[in-house]
């Protein structure tokens, strides 16, 4: 079983459109992992009817018994996110400040702070499209731990890859370099970086390029709207030779993408013939054949 | 007035509008300054005619481990909750990566054997641009946490510009750092785009700002392309649409180049018209 995880840098580059094209091809070869938990989007265009739910704790809150709690404010001393104020009768704790570091509740004189755990979110499985099955989640609003949640996300599509003896795990990550791209790279056997022809793609392309070499993986990449800017599709290319990394597909800038979103499906679902269709068929196959490539 | 300019989905236009938006109102006369709070991914100075003024480290504070009197008693391990202490037979070893910064085991160490020191996340840097500056956060690679550099940035630009329409470039997403860049402001403009990832990422979006008891309001880039759910939606909600910006290859061919959009395209320029009285009837 391989793990393929998409990632990109810049958001909007196409990496679901992607991602979602690959999982389709690949049907009931693959599990599908949405690794992008906190704007997830990929269940839009696999049609996942959220079969399975459970709750994901993670990460606890400070809070107050004002029956307790004696006003003296040594919580408010020893806090260092500004979750705590003073309050008429008792202090209170900012729940969006707060960081569930448990110094108020160790330190407080009257026992008066618990900590509680949080649920901050939900974690689905999903049957899919084209025979497939999907693990996703969805993040609670405004709550943190999403690196978690990643990992969560992650070892759940890999225990079910090996419960259902599939080839494939195929994993959307998030945009940035941060806490949840980090999570959403450990294990892989393959990063497929998705840029675009834009001086932005680029400069993000270089600063995600450089996270995974930190990690010393394996990479290919695709250039999406590569016709958009000839020049910088160039600087692209040279930036790929120059760190040995293989271009895999050079997709033109076209709203044929948009036009499958909104009927809800990926491009080479929405048609299977046209050029797009066949240049994302042939990227899967040279990725697929890179993952059985031994050396790093 | 700080105006955040945020976005559940990625590479909806935030930077587009941060860019153009704080370009045009500076060429108006307005005080104005940027701030760019995608740290993980900042790409305003590749728009802007930047020129380097200052460039300072960002650093976060963790627990640094002085053996001399420390006696092993484990205490900083029990203390931290986020795991980033190990109590080793013969050695305390700290993940700065884990630390949150929270100070329980450095101050209730009972032999101070584990001072605060500064490390490294990343790097404030200040540029002049013609008639205003932009104040970057940039997040070095491997560091995961994002918001103490976020408020580390946000706190240079409060101190240095205390007249200023501060305009901030929030990064994609609805977690932490979104949060970060946008509860101490006064308005969060949510930039989309007519389509159903745009719309399903608005509606997260909308749910956080409800969350923070935010004012918010809405841009729709791209319109034309997609479908007219995100319209529908913000009219249903009684969301504002601030403007909606046109679906036009040539935006994103000169900002393929990193161009700025306004001088060249008289109908992206009528949409910042749009947001700069928007935000003048804020005040």
């Amino acid at each position: 079983m391989k793990e393929v995880v998409i990632i990109s840098g810049k958001g909007g580059t196409g990496k679901t459109s992607l991602s979602a094209s690959f999982s389709y091809l690949e049907g009931s070869n693959a599990i599908v992992c949405d690794c992008d938990v906190d704007a997830a989007n990929m269940h839009l265009l696999l049609d996942a009817n959220f079969a399975n739910r459970r709750d994901f704790y993670s990460g606890e809150l400070a809070v107050i018994d004002p029956s307790k709690c004696t006003n003296c404010g040594h919580c408010f001393d020893v806090c260092r996110f500004d979750a705590i104020s003073e309050g008429e009768d008792s202090h209170i704790v900012d729940q969006i400040s707060c960081e569930g570091c448990h110094y108020c509740s160790r330190i407080c004189p009257v026992e008066a702070i618990s900590m509680q755990t949080q649920k901050v979110g939900d974690i689905y499985t999903s049957d899919i499209k084209n025979a497939s099955k999907m693990v996703h989640a969805k993040l609670g609003f405004a709550a943190e731990n999403s690196g978690k949640l990643v990992a969560k996300v992650k070892s759940e599509a890999a225990k079910l890859a090996v419960e259902e003896d599939r080839g494939f795990i195929i994993t959307d990550g998030s945009p940035g370099v941060g806490c949840p791209v980090i999570s959403s790279l450990s294990g892989a056997d393959l990063v497929v970086l998705v840029t675009e022809a834009t001086v932005s793609g680029l400069h993000d392309l270089k600063r995600v390029y450089e996270l995974t070499e930190s990690f010393n993986l394996k990479c290919v990449c695709v250039i999406n709207k590569y016709d958009l800017n000839d020049a910088v599709t160039r600087d692209i290319e040279d930036f790929l030779i120059d760190k040995k990394v293989k271009l895999v597909a050079k997709i033109p800038y076209d709203e044929n993408f948009t036009k499958a979103m909104a009927v809800a499906q990926s491009i080479v679902e929405f048609d299977k013939e046209c050029e797009l269709s066949q240049i994302i068929l042939q990227a899967w196959n040279k990725i697929k054949n890179k993952t059985k490539e031994e050396d790093r | 007035m700080k105006i955040t300019i945020a976005s559940g989905k990625g590479g909806t236009g935030k930077t587009t509008i941060s860019t153009n938006l704080v370009s045009y109102m500076a060429s108006l006369g307005k005080k104005v300054v940027l701030a760019d709070l995608d740290v993980e991914e900042p790409n305003s100075a590749l728009f802007l005619n930047a020129k380097i003024f200052n460039k300072q480290d960002s650093n976060k504070l963790v627990p640094s481990w002085n053996s001399a009197d420390c006696t092993l008693c484990g205490e900083c391990e029990a203390n931290c909750a986020f795991n980033a202490i190990l109590h080793l037979p013969d050695e305390i070893r700290v993940f700065d990566k884990l630390c949150h910064s929270c100070y329980a085991c450095s101050e209730l160490c009972p032999t101070n054997s584990l001072p605060m020191m500064p490390v490294k996340i990343g790097q404030i840097t200040h540029f002049n641009c013609n008639e205003f500056d932009l104040i970057e956060g940039r997040l070095d690679l491997g560091q995961e946490m994002a918001v103490p550099l976020i408020a580390q940035t946000m706190e240079y630009v409060d101190k240095n510009y205390l007249e200023h329409i501060k305009l901030l470039d929030a990064p994609p997403g609805t977690s932490c750092p979104v949060i970060e860049a946008s509860r101490f402001s006064d308005f969060v403009i949510l930039v989309t785009e007519s389509t159903p990832f745009g719309l399903n990422d608005l509606k997260l979006a909308v749910e956080t700002m409800k969350v923070l008891k935010q004012n918010y309001g809405v841009i729709i880039n791209r319109f034309g392309i997609g479908n007219d759910g995100v319209e529908k939606y913000c009219k249903n909600e009684n969301i504002p649409i601030i403007t909606k910006v046109k679906n036009d290859k040539n935006v994103a061919l000169l900002y393929s180049n990193g161009k700025l959009i306004y001088n060249e395209i008289e109908h992206f320029k009528n949409s910042l018209d749009e947001i700069v009285s928007f935000i003048e009837d804020l005040k």
